[in-house]
């Protein structure tokens, strides 16, 4: 039945791409999870050749700069340092090997790294805390508990990254192009729908908040597509069972209460302003840095790997020379390979590569 | 890696609920949703609730079609 509906949706999608009979459409998933969800339900088959999907810079684990991981391998040979982190970060090659080789603990919630922390008051417990508007008020809300609970052994590296202003440098960027944007679901369960407005009101470019079923995802692309097709640029709401368009006004003021803004590197893409987090002077006595100067060189990334231009849409994994040759999800060279939601091991994993319709290919 | 799982909310202990997620009780946060209630379907991510839902269940087919009948013309 749900089979049934996809192909449904599908064929107004064809219908609708149709009237637009002089150019592909391109529409970025911005969300690793969106990646996954479109190769694993092989609903590109389904779709028109005329529509590109391209992936973005949505993932987490592939923006990490090498240098935060180096940094935290360097921590790891403290004697007295704990790392904690989510088990997506523990495989992602820095400059030299991963933090796997150092006993990092994975846990489920950082709220579990606090807990190590109290259980262990001789050493310093440091959770790389890694991530976009989704995870960042969930490490928040621990940083305030570890205040309140006066917990002093509890340090935070942050990395988080901000989802919109990566969107307006894809948006502003003359070599990427893209007709419409199918905006990350739990992002957006935080940020609401506002944050985007920009993006129709300043580039003319529709986006669409979109949930994880692949029926959600096909609905999200019929919505941009109608969008483009008649001229308008919106931002809507099609996962509206979670997404509000104010968002969750208690994460915000945590986020807000816990963290400033600030610059921040995305791994392949470089520099973007305003697009990281940093913890506020009111909290920056659990500010890792602050504790550990430790100093690592500026890395570069692994030879032939162009997950930089994969994450901007630039490039399909299958573009690249190292793709499933010397770079397979058992042996990765990048991070767009290592984790389950870059969109290198999706195209990968389920053999959703190279086929008519993608990259322009008919 | 902003994985959420829906769970219902069966107890609620101040800043901590038990939630059962496909069948399984566990223990989750709820700081970030304060105005949570016994029996609201929330998703969680990270351990933490993040949002309350509005449907009942979210996964119900009903939904998803009248949503897509919603966007047909
Ligand atoms: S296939 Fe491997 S080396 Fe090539 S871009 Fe992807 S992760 Fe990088």
């Amino acid at each position: 039945m749900l089979k049934a509906l996809m192909e449904t949706v599908a064929s107004k999608i064809i219908k609708a791409i149709s009237e637009i009979t002089d150019r592909p459409v391109s529409l970025m998933e911005v969300c690793g999870t969106h990646t996954m969800v479109i190769a694993k339900s092989g609903m590109r088959a389904m779709l028109p050749g005329k529509l590109r999907l391209l992936s973005g810079p949505g993932c987490p684990v592939c923006v990490t700069p090498q240098e935060t991981i180096d940094y935290c391998i360097a921590l790891s040979r403290e004697a007295n340092v704990i790392i904690a982190t989510f088990g997506d970060m523990v495989r992602v090659p820095g400059t030299r090997g991963t933090l796997e080789a150092h006993a990092p603990r994975v846990v489920y919630s950082p709220l579990d790294a606090l807990t190590i922390a109290k259980e262990n008051p001789g050493r310093d417990v440091v959770f790389l805390g890694v991530g976009f508007e989704t995870t960042s008020p969930t490490i928040g809300a621990t940083i305030v508990e570890a205040a309140r609970k006066n917990v002093r052994n509890f340090y935070v590296l942050s990395a988080f990254k901000l989802i919109p202003p990566a969107l307006d440098y894809i948006a502003r960027s003359p070599q990427i192009d893209v007709q419409g944007l199918i905006l990350p679901g739990h992002v957006s369960a935080i940020i609401g729908s506002k944050p985007y407005e920009f993006l129709a009101e300043k580039y003319h470019m529709p986006g669409c908040i979109t949930g994880f079923e692949p029926i959600d995802v096909l609905q999200g692309i019929l919505i941009l597509t109608r969008q483009i097709v008649d001229g308008k640029s919106a931002i809507t709401i099609e996962y509206d069972r979670v997404v509000k368009p104010e968002g969750n006004s208690q994460a915000l003021g945590i986020l807000n209460m816990v963290f400033d803004v600030c610059e921040s590197r995305w791994r392949g893409i470089g520099m973007i302003p305003d697009s990281g987090l940093k913890l506020s002077s009111k909290y920056s006595r659990f500010d890792v840095r602050n504790e550990y100067d430790i100093k690592v060189p500026e890395s570069a990334e692994p030879k032939g790997c162009i997950c930089g231009r994969v994450l901007l849409g630039l490039s399909m994994p299958f573009d690249c020379a190292l793709f499933g040759k010397r770079c397979t999800p058992v042996d990765p060279v990048g991070p767009c390979m290592v984790s389950s939601e870059g969109s290198c091991a999706a195209y990968f994993r389920y053999g959703d590569y190279g086929k008519t319709g993608q990259n322009g290919a008919t | 890696m902003c994985l959420g799982v829906v769970g219902r909310i069966d107890e609620i202990h101040g800043e901590t609920a038990t939630a059962e997620i496909l069948g399984v009780r566990r223990q989750i946060s709820i700081v970030l949703v304060p105005e949570a209630k016994i029996n609201d379907y929330v998703m969680i991510h990270a351990g933490f609730a993040i949002n309350i839902m509005d449907a009942r269940d979210a996964r119900e087919t009903e939904e998803l079609i009248s949503e897509v009948l919603k966007y047909s013309r």
